[in-house]
């Protein structure tokens, strides 16, 4: 595997709760290759986005980045000089969100806002940069790319707004496009045919994807590996097959078995016990252990450590380690 | 001087013209506005040119010195002023087109003449009535140019900033709503003087507050919005994003504003008058001269319905033409075949 164009080590991102800091993400690590879906499954609040966002340092205040260290493209982000960061916004990575009803502004057209995006960073005239952001909105296939790229945004339909954020965020072909919840907003036919999309873009454009998701399905159509959080920490971690088909940790377990499926329609549908904790009333040890079903004494204390079960599988999970131990 | 201000407009209103001529949205909401508001877009064009008329003025020339009168000879005059005769007044009140005074029925210096009659001074009605209208225009636009600029800059600095911007600036809004405006207005009126530039400051300082709440309130909303952030997460500038993303987006706010402050202004210019403080030659000043007038018998109606239906006359139609151009303005309200 080549360098990363992504490495997140140990990062810690806090926010204030009543008078002390929350870390909602916990030392985090993941490494994203080039050319490679890794996909962030977890329940709300797990503190997915605000990986995403601290990788591009966008955290909301009063939020923090504490800890850790996040390179992209070889580049320290944590240490670039503001101006630079806004360099490598856009142009190294770029992001997609999750509501493409308001993530276009209104009073503009959107071929102007693909083409604000193009002139940000490239000496182009505009004449240039809109031929350019035609081409873009023929490649994220918008029917009639001449036409709607004078369009205001309430014009467009959901599904039209997020391929026209997905033009803008390809724009500089970004070595990494961070793609938030990009299809929780829309109707399921509508879904399909954006991750269709993303997964020939993908190619096309030979980026790497963040995929941030709580869709297992999603990941399931999309993704090379899947990193599991829960409650600020990843819990699981490994390639497609290997999570899906082999789950170890018990929250992923518990996930997959949440999904609803045809072949088991006859039983009641299971779920996890329980709700995430909120950040500050996450327990000691484990943080999965108020809602696991295969708590032992020892979850109760002691937060456990990465236990690797392949070359690519690793699980933080005290059965789990005892499992592989024995 | 006043000449260069009207020259200075005059080239601002054309470069302006010229630039939303290019621009497909204005273009679109000039077309579209014509249509839908024909009528007081007529009357409010009527009194700015009135009011660019009597702003323009030179010494000498015309009817001035034949008739030998050396107080109009060394005064200058503006066109409007021009339209009548320099010595155009009666020693007293004559009604509408009256042969002889109200009083005593003494024959008029220019019978038939005065279409709407003479005040007390014997001055025309009809000119005094049209010179208001720059008084009146004086007071709304200037000082919303004074309000609307200085709320944005607070506004947008405490909303999209925060911290101890926003913490100075609403020190500074609580502070000012807490004074009674009127008193505040009428210290500032007798520190800085009379004249119309030092009331409309004076108008100024005393309004801005609210709309600055406002903007400072939208502003705040603007900083969280997905397009905003997206903005960010694209590399754009904060000073960027304020001018492409937040100001364009307070736009229908500081037109609907505009329109408000400036019929609120010359309605307000007309309590100030009341209360003897207005600018000279104010409708609101015509008013309250024709205050007392009213008990008299018969009643002395003319100077002070000119002056009511010419303040009424330019605040409806100002509001009418405000309505629609946010209607117009706003894309989210365009139809789809424009």
């Amino acid at each position: 595997m080549s360098e990363a164009v992504l490495s997140v080590r140990d990062l810690v991102t806090s926010f204030p709760i009543g008078d002390r800091r929350v870390p909602v993400v916990d030392a985090v690590s993941l490494a994203v290759a080039p050319r490679e879906v890794l996909a962030l499954v977890g329940e709300s609040g797990c503190g997915k986005s605000v990986t995403a966002h601290s990788i591009l340092r966008l955290v909301p205040r009063p939020g923090r980045i504490d800890a850790g260290s996040i390179r992209l493209a070889g580049r320290d982000v944590l240490a670039l000089p503001v101006k630079e960061m806004r360099e490598v916004r856009g142009r190294v990575a770029a992001m997609i969100f999750q509501e493409p009803m308001t993530s276009l502004n209104p009073v503009q057209t959107v071929g102007d806002q693909v083409v604000e995006a193009i002139r940000l960073h490239e000496r182009l005239s505009r004449r240039a940069a809109r031929a350019r952001a035609a081409e873009l909105f023929e490649s994220v296939r918008i029917p009639d790319p001449h036409e709607r790229i004078d369009a205001f945004p309430h014009q467009l339909s959901g599904g039209l707004k997020q391929r026209v954020m997905i033009a803008m965020a390809l724009a500089l072909r970004p070595q990494l496009l961070i793609a938030d919840e990009p299809t929780t907003a829309l109707d399921v036919t509508i879904q399909a045919q954006i991750l269709e999309l993303l997964r020939e873009l993908q190619r096309e454009f030979a980026t790497a994807i963040l995929l941030i998701t709580h869709d297992l399905g999603i990941v399931n159509e999309l993704a090379d590996r899947i990193f599991v959080m829960y409650a600020g920490k990843i819990v699981e971690e490994g390639g497609r097959e290997d999570v899906l088909a082999r789950p170890r940790h018990p929250y992923t377990q518990g996930l997959l078995r949440s999904i609803p499926s045809l072949a088991r329609r006859d039983e009641p549908l299971a779920e996890i016990p329980g709700v995430v904790p909120p950040p500050a009333a996450w327990p000691a040890g484990c943080r999965f252990s108020t809602r696991c079903p295969r708590v032992i004494e020892r979850c109760h204390g002691e937060m456990p450590e990465m236990t690797s079960l392949s070359e690519r599988q690793r699980a933080r999970c005290w059965v789990v380690a005892d499992e592989v131990g024995r | 001087m006043q000449n260069v201000v009207v020259v200075a407009l005059l080239l601002g209103a054309f470069l302006t013209f010229r630039m939303a001529r290019r621009n497909d949205l204005w273009r679109g909401a000039g077309r579209e506005l014509r249509r839908r508001r024909p009528l007081a877009l007529a009357v409010v064009l009527v009194f700015v040119v009135l009011a660019l008329l009597d702003s323009i003025s030179w010494i000498g020339g015309g009817s001035a010195e034949d008739e030998g009168n050396a107080l109009a000879r060394h005064k200058p005059r503006s066109v409007i002023d021009r339209l009548f005769p320099a010595d155009f007044r009666e020693r007293s009140y004559s009604a509408p087109l009256a042969d002889v005074e109200f009083y005593g029925g003494a024959p008029l210096l220019h019978p038939r003449s005065h279409l709407l009659g003479t005040d007390i001074l014997g001055r025309d009605v009809l000119h005094l009535t049209l010179k208001g209208a720059r008084i009146a225009l004086l007071i709304g636009g200037f000082t919303s140019l004074i309000v609307i600029p200085l709320a944005l800059l607070l506004g947008i600095s405490a909303g999209y900033y925060g911290g101890r911007i926003d913490d100075a600036v609403f020190f500074l809004i609580s502070v000012l709503a807490s004074i009674p405006s009127l008193l505040l207005l009428i210290a500032l009126i007798m520190a800085l003087g009379r004249g119309p530039v030092q009331v409309c400051i004076a108008m100024g300082v005393t309004s801005w507050v609210g709309f600055c709440r406002v903007v400072r309130g939208e502003s705040f909303k603007l900083r969280e919005l997905d397009y905003v952030q997206a903005a960010r997460a694209l590399g754009v500038s904060e000073p960027r994003i304020v001018w492409r993303h937040v100001l364009p987006n307070l736009m229908h706010l500081v037109v609907i504003t505009f329109v408000l402050l400036f019929s609120g202004l010359v309605l307000s210019e007309a309590i100030l008058a009341w209360l003897g403080i207005g600018i000279d030659g104010s409708w609101g000043q015509m008013i309250d001269q024709a205050r007392d007038e009213l008990s008299r018998d018969p009643i002395i109606w003319w100077n002070l319905a000119a002056a009511s239906v010419a303040l009424f006359g330019l605040i409806l139609a100002v509001n009418f033409v405000g309505d629609a151009v946010r209607d117009v303005l706003d894309p989210r309200t365009l139809r789809e075949d424009r």
